[in-house]
């Protein structure tokens, strides 16, 4: 019965990420067009683009090979997974035995390395500049957040989100000034892998700046929608994944009842918004970087991130 | 395991090495300067806390002495310095951020291994300040280092100056009368830098101390 129930608690986490996943994107853009006094597009916009994605045909170029077709559904399956082993609602997750933090973000590197592939084989110059700035920004962005993960796993004596998530709920956590450093580290990665706007602007296509968008140009039709849909994924399980390791409040226990799970559904949405909503208007209060300041930024998360575990080194070791 | 005392401790002189790793990421003067007004703010702060879980009333005075002079009237100061040298609007070319930034981690790491090693049987909280406090007394040494700008350097060596308050207030019992006469006499070196500086910048149009080592001839 337990096994049944936490199958059906499993499901519906990964169909809550699914659906939830457009709507938070299009909560920030609705966000920050009306931050900019700006109508901006409705709240279900994201759903539509989708839709009228799936439905239009696909136009392949004639050099592509079957790597650019297959790519889109490894990106996407890579992203779902992940996004579905980070706990939301409730930490009794069905699969959080099978992969841990680490795991979840070897499944996103891979996800990025095939993107890098699809960007260069078509051979168009922008795909090229997209997946050179993506490895990029990747070979700083990786370290930073295995080091963050260590610091965080130092702590809790665990990468299992779900253990993580509930030691950060339990009074055992303490003060402790490498959780702050963790977060701020984490932040900074999580703007980064995302392409939000200090690193990439999301909603543009000038080809000086962009890089995510620079990789899937040559993409249409239902093969946009997949990939679409995992970098929305994507900004959904980071922004699950601060939510769960450094404001695990109200998220349901292992085996609880329908009431903490609704409780749990409930404290998981808000806490969505806020991020959504300190996410907008962080990204109308800042300017975009130049690219070869990026390394100074992720520089910066890298440094905290290693900081986090030389100073709980200390106060474990004493 | 520790209690909330040794966490909020730890919390705090954890920020001062991050204070400390901050100045070394500034490259505008003024931003360099109001880093450094934190750092001795974060210092006060850490005093002021080891004073109350010591219970020695002494060290409340060293904290004030650190908010008074090292977060406010230093600070002040330097700012008018740089304004009348009108270098305030200079970006400092910093040899590789990067660089420094990895060999100042690798300070840290050092100075905590080597404390943590050599005092396996004291307080807790002073073996935690002691490799707190080198870590950013090496962190000084670096900032002097790699700065060229004479200005830079002082504040290198103010921040290097609070890491031996921290070791001191950490090692519980430095006399107050000791601890008066480091803060005057860092004081004193803070005056006659400055007056060095104004000398430098009159003979050489330039407070950047490549110049000196033309003059000496050890450049060309």
């Amino acid at each position: 019965m337990t096994l049944v129930r936490d199958l059906i608690s499993q499901g519906l986490q990964m169909l809550l990420v699914l659906l939830l996943a457009p709507l938070l994107t299009g909560f920030i853009r609705k966000l920050k067009a009306q931050l900019l006094r700006r109508q901006g597009p409705p709240l279900l916009q994201p759903y539509r683009d989708l839709v009228r994605l799936m439905r239009k045909e696909v136009v392949l170029a004639e050099q592509a090979s079957w790597l650019f077709r297959v790519i889109p559904y490894i990106i996407f399956a890579g992203t779902w997974v992940a996004a579905s082993l980070v706990p939301t609602f409730g930490s009794g997750l069905l699969f959080s035995w099978s992969a841990d933090l680490i795991a979840i973000i070897a499944l996103l590197g891979s996800a990025r390395f095939f993107l890098a592939l699809a960007g260069m084989d078509v051979g168009t110059a922008f795909g090229g500049i997209g997946s050179s700035r993506e490895v990029m920004i990747a070979s700083l962005a990786e370290p930073a957040i295995l080091i963050t993960v260590f610091a965080v796993a130092m702590i809790a004596g665990s990468t299992q989100l779900s253990t993580i998530a509930e030691f950060m709920g339990s009074s055992a956590v303490g003060l402790r000034v490498s959780l702050g450093l963790a977060l701020v580290a984490l932040i900074i990665v999580a703007i980064a892998e995302n392409g939000r706007i200090p690193v990439d602007n999301p909603a543009t296509h000038l080809e000086l700046t962009m890089v995510h968008e620079a990789m899937v140009l040559e993409y249409s039709g239902r093969h946009l929608a997949l990939i679409d849909l995992s970098s929305q994924l994507k900004l959904l399980l980071y922004v699950s994944l601060i939510a769960c390791m450094f404001m695990p409040w109200g998220a349901a226990e292992p085996r609880a009842g329908n009431l903490a799970l609704a409780v749990g559904a409930l404290t998981y949405i808000g806490k969505l918004m806020t991020c959504g909503i300190l996410l907008a208007v962080f990204e109308t209060s800042i300017a975009k970087m130049r690219v070869f300041r990026i390394p100074e930024f992720l520089g910066a998360a890298l440094m905290l991130a290693l900081l986090a575990t030389l100073l709980r080194f200390v106060s474990g070791s004493l | 395991m520790h209690g909330l005392e040794f966490d909020v401790a730890h919390t705090l002189a954890g920020s001062l090495v991050l204070a400390s790793l901050m100045l070394i990421y500034q490259d505008r003067l003024y931003a360099l300067l109001n880093v450094y007004a934190l750092h001795a703010f974060v210092l006060a702060l850490s005093v002021a806390w080891q004073a109350f879980i010591q219970h020695a009333p002494h060290l409340y005075v060293t904290a004030t002495i650190a908010l008074i002079f090292k977060a406010i009237i230093i600070p002040v100061a330097l700012h008018r310095i740089i304004v009348r040298l009108g270098i305030h609007r200079e970006i400092e070319n910093v040899v590789g951020v990067g660089l420094t930034m990895i060999a100042g981690i690798g300070l840290v790491a050092l100075s905590m291994v080597v404390m943590l090693r050599v005092t396996p049987g004291a307080d807790p909280l002073a073996r935690e300040d002691l490799a707190f406090a080198l870590s950013v007394v090496l962190l000084g040494l670096l900032i002097m280092v790699t700065r060229r700008n004479a200005v830079s350097q002082v504040v290198g060596f103010m921040s290097l100056e609070n890491g031996l308050v921290l070791a001191a207030t950490g090692a519980k019992g430095m006399p107050l009368v000791v601890e008066i006469s480091v803060a005057f006499s860092v004081l004193i070196a803070f005056i006659v830098i400055g007056i060095f500086l104004f000398r430098i910048r009159e003979r050489f149009d330039s407070v950047d101390v490549g110049v000196l080592d033309q003059f000496r001839g050890e450049r060309r």
